[in-house]
C-alpha cells in the first residue's frame, strides 16, 4: 500500500478510535461506580443521532416521550414517599425540555440548538434507566446486572425501531471543511472528532481530579463503605456515573452520524467495540482503555482494508487473549456464597 | 416414578402428529429444539454457575456442519449428527481450555467475544452463503410431516431430559452444584473444579449441538442470524424466565418464550399500529422485572423440590482407612512461614496434632491464625517450612491433594448447598471415594457405587445426629445443625485429621454443648482435631492442648489452665499498656 | 447531656444473631470504651449503631430516633471502621478533603483551614500529603482515617479497633490523639480488643461477651476487676 492509503487508513482509524475512547471512558465510569457493564450505551449512541435527525426534520423525537414517561414514573414514586423536592428534576425540567423540543420541531431552530436538545434528552435517559432497571437489584453480583444490560439493550432497540423506523440517518457535520495537507485530505469532521474527544476527556479529568463532586464519585468507586461513611449516597453516585456514560454516548452519536449513517441497531456494534476497549483496560484503567480504543480503531481500519469481511472477527477475537492475560495477572476465585 | 412419567411423555409425543395442526406442530418443534438447547444452558448456568452468552454459537456449528454435509456433500442427514457433535464438542473443548484461565466476571465477557466472532465467521466464510445463508437442506427423512418431526423432537427432548436428570442425581451432579456454590469448598473436598467446569461446558455445547442438528433439518435453512449474540441472549432469557436451578426451567422457559413470541408477533403490531419486534421488548421487560422480583424464575413455584435421594441401608458401605494408633503424630508443621509483601503473617510456626487429641489454635485479632489455618488446609502455599500429614509432605500441593490425603475442614461461614438435601450435602464429602464420571452417571451405570456413597453418608449423618432431617433442604436447618452437616460431610472424606474454623461462632449454648460432645466423641475414636476458635469458654473446656499466636508468632503452648495463667498470653490478649 | 442512647440493641448477619439486647449510653465530652474478646460482637455493635445493619431496639442521638448511616453523618456522627475504608487509590489530601464532603454539601467552605489543623495534629500526614493512601503504613493509615473523620467536625466519633495491627509505640500515639480529641469536645465511643489501653484512656467502660454486656462501670473499677480477664481467656475449669 502506498503512503496515501496508509495515511487515509490512519486518519480513519484514529477517528473511530477517538470515538471508542469516549465510549470506553463512559463505560468505565459507570462500571467502577456501579459494577454494571452498561452494554446499552451503544444503543444510546443511536438514540442521539436519531433524535437529532428527528428534530431537524421537524418531528418531535420519540425518545422525548420515553424520557417523559420515565420522569413521570420517577415523580410519582418520589411524591408517594413525600419527597416533594423531586418536583424540580422530575417535573419541571422535563416539562420545559418537552416544550423546547416541541417548539424546535415546529418552528425550526439552528442546528447547534437541536444538537443541544438531543444531548440533553439522551444524557437524561442514562440515570433514569439506571434507576429503573438496575437500582432495584441493589448490591447484586455482576451476572444479574449483565443480564439486565442485555435485556435493556433489546428494549432500547425495540423502542428505537418503533419511534424511528429501520432507516439509517445522517446528521449534519460540524464542519464541511477539509484540509489538503499534501499526501491526503484531512477532513474537518475528523479533526473535530479528535478535538471534541480530547476536550471531553480533559473535562472529565478536570472534573474527577479538581472538583469535590468528582472526587466523591471516585470515592464511591474506590470504597463503597468509605463513601457511605462520608455521606456519599450510593444511588446518587450511580445515577451520576450513568449520566456521564450516556453523555459520552450522546456526544459520540452526534460525532459519528455525519461520517457513518446510524440506524436503530448500528449503535450497538459501535458500543460493543467501546466495550472491547474498556476490557483491554481491564475494566479499571483509563489510560489503558484509551490506548486500547485507539488500537481497536486502527485495527478495524487497517484490517478493513486488507481483509474487510474478517474485520469484526479480528476485533472481537482480540478480546480472548486480553481476557486471559487479565485473569492471569489478577487471579481471583469467585464464590456464590 | 420417573420411568412412569417418561412413558406418559413419550405417549404424548406419539400423539402429536394426530393432534396438532401443521402450524402448531411447527411451533411445538421449535419449542422442543429451544428446550434441548436450554437444557444445556441450565446445566451450565443454573447448576454449575458458569454463564455463557455464546450458547447459540454451538447450535450454529452443528447446524452449519450438517447442513453443508447434506446439502452440498450429499450425505444423509443422520451422518451430520456425529460430525456436527464432534465439531461442536471439539470447539467447546478448545474454547474451554483457552478460557479456563479466565476467571469470575471476565468469563461471560469471553463468551460474548467468541459469539460475536463466530457470528461474523458464519457470515463471511466462503461457501456458506454469506449473511443470507442457504436453504434446501434435506429434511430428517424424506416425506416427514411437521407433526412427525415434532414428535421426534419431543422424543429427543425426553431422552436428553432423562440423561440430564440422571446426571444431576449422581456424584457428578453434586460436584457440579458444589462448583456453583463455592470453588474453595469444592476443592477442599477433592473436586477438580477446573476439569469439571470444562466438562460441563462441553456437555452443554453438545446439547446445543443436538438442537442445532435438529434445527437444520427441520427449518431446512441456515443463516448466521439464529446463531448470533441476540439468539444467545434469548436462550439466557429462557433460562432466567423458566428458572435456572431446575431442568424443568429449560422446558418452561423455552415454551414461554417461543409461544408467547409467536402470539405477540401478531398481537402487538395490531395493538400498537405499526411493525417492529415488540415481542422482544416485552420479553426483555419481563426478564428485567423477573430479575428484580423473582430471580429464581417460574419453575421453583411450580415444582417444589427435587426428588430426594432415598438411601438404601442394605447397600454395602465404602471401605474406610485404618485410623492411626492413639497418640501417633498425624499432622505436623515445622517452621511454617507466609509473607504478604513485607508483612510476615505467620513465621516459624510449629504445630503438632496427634491421633485422639484436640488442639486449639487461639490468639488475638490479626495474630495469623487464619493464615496458618489456610496454609495447613492447602488454600495457601507457604513461603518456607513444611507440613507433614502422616509423614508425607503436603505443603504447597493444594487443597485437593491434601483432602485426598485425609484432611477434612470446615468453614467459618458455612458453605453448603442450601437447596440440596442434607443427605446430598453430606454425600458430597464422599466424592473422592467414588469414580463414576459424567457418562456413567447419565446412563445410570453408577447405581451401586452411588448406593454405597449414600449409605456412607447415612452412617455419618447418624454419627452426628442428623438422621431425622436427611431429606430436608440444608438451608432450612438452624446454624448449629448446618455446622454438623459440614462435619458429617468432612467425615465422609474418611479423614485422619479434621480442621475446624471457628465452629462455635454464632451457635447457641445447647448447640455448642452438642458440638463439643461430638468433637470429644470423634477424638475418642482416634481422630486428630485442630480447631481455630475465639470462644474461650468453649475452647478451654474442650481442648487437650492450646497453642497461642500473636503477631504471626507462636507465643505459648500447653494445657488450657497453663495457657490461661501464662502472663505472656494475658498480655497478648489484654493488650500492652500505652 | 446524653448524646447517644442505645437500648436493647439486637443485630446480626443472616442466620447468626450476634448482639442480644445491648444497652449503653454516652454523654458529651466522654470517652466510653467497649472491650471484649474477638467474636463478642463489638464491630457488629458499631455497625448497628451507625445504621449500616438492620437492627432491633432503639438508638437515639441527641434525643431523636437515629436513621441510617447517611442520617448519622449529616448530624455529625462519624464511624472509623475496623477496615478503615480509605480510598486507597486517592491521595492523602483527597481522602481528607472527602471527609468534609457532608459539611461542604451543607454549606461549609472551610475545608482548607480545617485540613491544615489536621495536618498540625498529624505532621506525618503533612509530609505525605500527595501520596496515595494505599502506600501508607498501618499507623499512617489509622492517622489518615482519624483525620478524615475529624474533617467532618463530628460531635460523636465511633472508633472500631483503632489499635488493630499497630505496633505498641504507634498505639500510644493514637491513644494520645484520642484523648486530645475528647479535650476538644468530641464524644468518643471506642471499641477495642486491647482492653488495658482502652480502659486507661476512657471514662466509662462496657465489657462485651458473646453479644451481651457482661460488666460495666467506671474504668478504674474495671481495671481492677479480675473478671475481665476471664471474658478474654475463658473461665477457669475447677481442677
Amino acid at each position: 500500500m502506498d503512503e496515501t492509503i496508509f495515511l487515509a487508513l490512519l486518519q480513519d482509524g484514529l477517528t473511530t478510535g477517538a470515538i471508542y475512547v469516549l465510549l470506553a471512558v463512559g463505560l468505565l465510569i459507570a462500571f467502577s461506580v456501579t459494577r454494571v457493564i452498561f452494554i446499552p450505551q451503544g444503543d444510546l449512541v443511536s438514540f442521539a443521532a436519531l433524535t437529532l435527525a428527528s428534530i431537524i426534520s421537524h418531528r418531535v423525537p420519540g425518545t422525548l416521550w420515553l424520557l417523559d414517561g420515565l420522569c413521570a414514573a420517577a415523580l410519582v414514586l418520589s411524591l408517594i414517599r413525600g419527597r416533594f423536592r423531586a418536583l424540580l428534576p422530575y417535573g419541571v425540567a422535563p416539562a420545559a425540555l418537552t416544550l423546547a423540543c416541541w417548539a424546535a420541531a415546529r418552528y425550526g431552530v439552528p442546528t447547534p440548538v437541536s444538537m443541544l436538545l438531543s444531548l440533553t434528552i439522551v444524557t437524561a435517559l442514562g440515570p433514569l434507566l439506571y434507576r429503573f432497571a438496575y437500582e432495584p437489584l441493589g448490591e447484586a453480583a455482576m451476572l444479574p446486572l449483565l443480564i439486565v444490560s442485555m435485556a435493556l439493550h433489546f428494549v432500547l432497540i425495540g423502542i428505537a425501531l418503533y419511534c424511528f423506523g429501520a432507516e439509517g440517518v445522517s446528521t449534519p457535520a460540524l464542519t464541511e471543511a477539509s484540509f489538503d495537507t499534501g499526501p491526503i485530505e484531512v477532513s474537518g469532521q475528523s479533526l473535530c472528532v479528535g478535538l471534541v474527544c480530547m476536550v471531553m476527556v480533559g473535562a472529565l479529568r478536570w472534573f474527577f481530579v479538581r472538583t469535590l463532586y468528582g472526587k466523591a464519585l471516585r470515592a464511591a468507586a474506590s470504597d463503597r463503605l468509605g463513601a457511605r461513611l462520608i455521606g456519599v449516597d450510593h444511588a446518587l453516585s450511580g445515577r451520576a456515573a450513568f449520566a456521564l456514560a450516556s453523555f459520552a454516548a450522546a456526544v459520540s452519536g452526534l460525532l459519528i452520524a455525519p461520517i457513518t449513517p446510524l440506524s436503530y441497531d448500528t449503535g450497538f456494534e459501535i458500543g460493543l467495540k467501546g466495550f472491547v476497549a474498556a476490557v483491554i483496560g481491564g475494566l479499571a484503567s483509563y489510560p489503558l482503555a484509551a490506548a486500547g480504543a485507539l488500537v481497536v480503531g486502527l485495527l478495524e481500519s487497517f484490517s478493513g482494508f486488507w481483509a474487510s469481511e474478517y474485520r469484526n472477527i479480528i476485533v472481537f477475537s482480540l478480546l480472548i487473549p486480553v481476557l486471559i492475560w487479565l485473569s492471569l495477572s489478577r487471579g481471583n476465585t469467585e464464590d456464590r456464597a | 416414578m420417573k420411568g412412569a412419567r417418561a412413558v406418559v411423555a413419550l405417549l404424548a409425543c406419539a400423539a402429536l402428529p394426530f393432534v396438532l395442526t401443521e402450524y402448531q406442530a411447527t411451533l411445538a418443534g421449535f419449542v422442543g429444539i429451544a428446550a434441548i438447547a436450554a437444557l444445556g444452558l441450565v446445566l451450565l448456568t443454573g447448576v454449575s454457575g458458569q454463564t455463557s452468552f455464546g450458547h447459540a454459537t454451538f447450535l450454529g456449528l452443528a447446524a452449519y456442519t450438517t447442513a453443508w454435509m447434506s446439502r452440498y456433500g450429499g450425505w444423509p442427514p443422520l451422518a451430520g449428527l456425529p460430525v456436527g457433535l464432534a465439531i461442536t464438542g471439539g470447539t467447546a473443548f478448545l474454547l474451554g481450555l483457552i478460557t479456563s484461565r479466565i476467571s469470575g466476571h471476565y468469563l461471560p465477557v469471553a463468551t460474548i467475544a467468541w459469539c460475536a466472532s463466530f457470528f461474523y465467521l458464519f457470515g463471511v466464510l466462503p461457501g456458506l452463503g454469506g449473511f443470507n445463508g442457504f436453504g434446501e437442506i434435506p429434511p430428517l427423512f424424506p416425506g416427514i410431516t411437521r407433526g412427525t418431526a415434532a414428535a421426534l423432537i419431543g422424543v429427543v427432548l425426553i431422552a436428553a431430559f432423562l440423561l440430564c436428570a440422571n446426571l444431576l442425581t449422581s456424584r457428578t451432579g453434586r460436584a457440579m452444584r458444589a462448583l456453583a456454590q463455592s470453588r474453595i469448598m469444592a476443592e477442599s473436598l477433592g473436586i477438580d473444579t477446573a476439569r469439571l467446569a470444562r466438562s460441563t461446558f462441553v456437555l452443554a455445547a453438545l446439547l446445543a449441538g443436538v438442537a442445532g442438528w435438529l434445527f437444520a433439518h427441520v427449518q431446512r435453512y441456515v443463516s448466521p442470524a439464529p446463531f448470533g449474540l441476540s439468539a444467545s441472549i434469548e436462550y439466557v432469557f429462557m433460562v432466567v424466565i423458566g428458572g435456572a436451578s431446575q431442568l424443568a426451567g429449560a422446558v418452561i422457559g423455552a415454551a414461554i418464550v417461543v409461544l408467547l413470541r409467536d402470539q405477540l408477533t401478531e398481537l402487538l403490531p395490531r395493538l400498537l399500529g405499526s411493525s417492529g419486534n415488540f415481542e422482544t421488548v416485552a420479553f426483555s421487560i419481563a426478564v428485567i422485572l423477573l430479575l428484580h422480583y423473582a430471580p429464581r424464575g417460574i419453575a421453583p413455584t411450580l415444582f417444589r423440590g427435587r426428588g430426594r435421594a432415598v438411601p438404601d441401608r442394605r447397600a454395602w458401605a465404602l471401605s474406610t482407612r485404618t485410623m492411626p494408633v492413639e497418640g501417633a503424630l498425624v499432622l505436623e508443621t515445622v517452621g511454617l512461614e507466609k509473607r504478604f509483601g513485607g508483612l510476615v503473617a505467620a513465621g516459624g510456626i510449629g504445630l503438632s496434632v496427634h491421633a485422639g487429641e484436640i488442639v486449639a489454635l487461639i490468639g488475638p485479632n490479626g495474630a495469623g491464625k487464619s493464615t496458618t489455618f489456610n496454609l495447613i488446609s492447602g488454600a495457601l502455599s507457604p513461603n518456607a517450612g513444611s507440613i507433614r500429614l502422616l509423614g508425607n509432605a503436603v505443603e504447597g500441593r493444594g487443597a485437593r491433594f491434601i483432602a485426598r490425603q485425609g484432611l477434612a475442614r470446615t468453614f467459618q461461614h458455612v458453605k453448603l448447598l442450601p437447596e440440596s438435601s442434607v443427605l446430598d450435602n453430606i454425600a458430597l464429602g464422599a466424592h473422592v471415594r467414588g469414580r463414576a464420571g459424567m457418562v456413567r452417571s447419565m446412563l445410570r451405570l453408577d447405581r451401586s457405587e452411588e448406593a454405597a456413597l449414600l449409605h456412607t453418608a447415612c452412617i455419618h449423618a447418624d454419627r452426628v445426629g442428623l438422621t431425622d432431617v436427611l431429606s430436608d433442604p440444608a438451608g432450612s436447618l438452624p446454624l448449629g445443625r448446618q455446622r454438623l452437616v459440614e462435619i458429617a460431610r468432612g467425615l465422609c472424606l474418611d479423614p485422619c485429621v479434621f480442621l475446624l474454623d471457628e465452629p462455635a461462632a454464632g451457635l447457641r449454648l445447647q448447640e455448642k454443648q452438642a458440638l463439643a460432645d461430638l468433637l470429644r466423641a470423634l477424638r475418642d475414636e482416634g481422630m486428630a482435631i485442630l480447631l481455630v476458635e475465639h470462644d474461650m469458654d468453649f475452647v478451654m473446656g474442650l481442648a487437650d492442648r492450646v497453642a497461642v499466636m500473636d503477631f504471626g508468632q507462636m507465643i505459648a503452648e500447653g494445657r488450657p489452665e497453663q495457657v490461661q495463667d501464662d502472663p505472656v498470653v494475658q498480655e497478648a490478649y489484654l493488650g500492652g499498656v500505652a | 447531656m446524653t448524646l447517644l442512647d442505645v437500648r436493647d440493641l439486637s443485630a446480626g448477619y443472616g442466620k447468626a444473631e450476634v448482639l442480644h439486647g445491648v444497652s449503653l449510653s454516652i454523654a458529651e465530652k466522654q470517652i466510653v470504651a467497649i472491650v471484649g474478646p474477638n467474636g463478642a460482637g463489638k464491630s457488629t455493635l458499631m455497625q448497628a449503631v451507625m445504621g449500616l445493619l438492620p437492627r432491633r431496639g432503639t438508638v437515639s442521638f441527641k434525643g431523636e430516633d437515629a436513621g441510617d448511616a447517611g442520617w448519622m453523618v449529616e448530624r455529625g456522627v462519624v464511624l472509623v471502621p475496623e477496615t478503615r475504608a480509605l480510598f486507597t487509590d486517592m491521595s492523602v489530601e483527597d481522602n481528607l478533603e472527602l471527609g468534609g464532603f457532608s459539611r461542604w454539601r451543607q454549606g461549609a467552605r472551610d475545608l482548607r483551614p480545617v485540613m491544615d489543623e489536621i495536618f498540625g495534629i498529624f505532621p506525618r500526614l503533612a509530609e505525605r500529603r500527595r501520596q496515595l493512601a494505599g502506600t501508607l503504613s498501618g499507623g499512617e493509615r489509622q492517622m489518615l482515617a482519624l483525620g478524615r473523620a475529624l474533617m467532618g467536625r463530628p460531635a460523636l466519633l465511633l472508633l472500631d479497633e483503632p489499635s488493630l495491627g499497630l505496633a505498641p509505640k504507634i498505639v500510644a500515639d493514637i491513644f494520645r490523639v484520642i484523648g486530645a480529641m475528647r479535650d476538644r469536645g468530641i464524644a468518643i465511643l471506642l471499641v477495642e480488643q486491647n482492653a488495658r489501653a482502652a480502659l486507661q484512656i476512657a471514662d466509662y467502660g462496657y465489657v462485651l461477651e458473646m453479644g451481651r454486656v457482661a460488666l460495666h462501670g467506671t474504668c478504674e473499677s474495671l481495671a481492677e476487676d479480675a473478671r475481665v480477664i476471664e471474658t478474654y481467656l475463658g473461665r477457669k475449669r475447677s481442677v
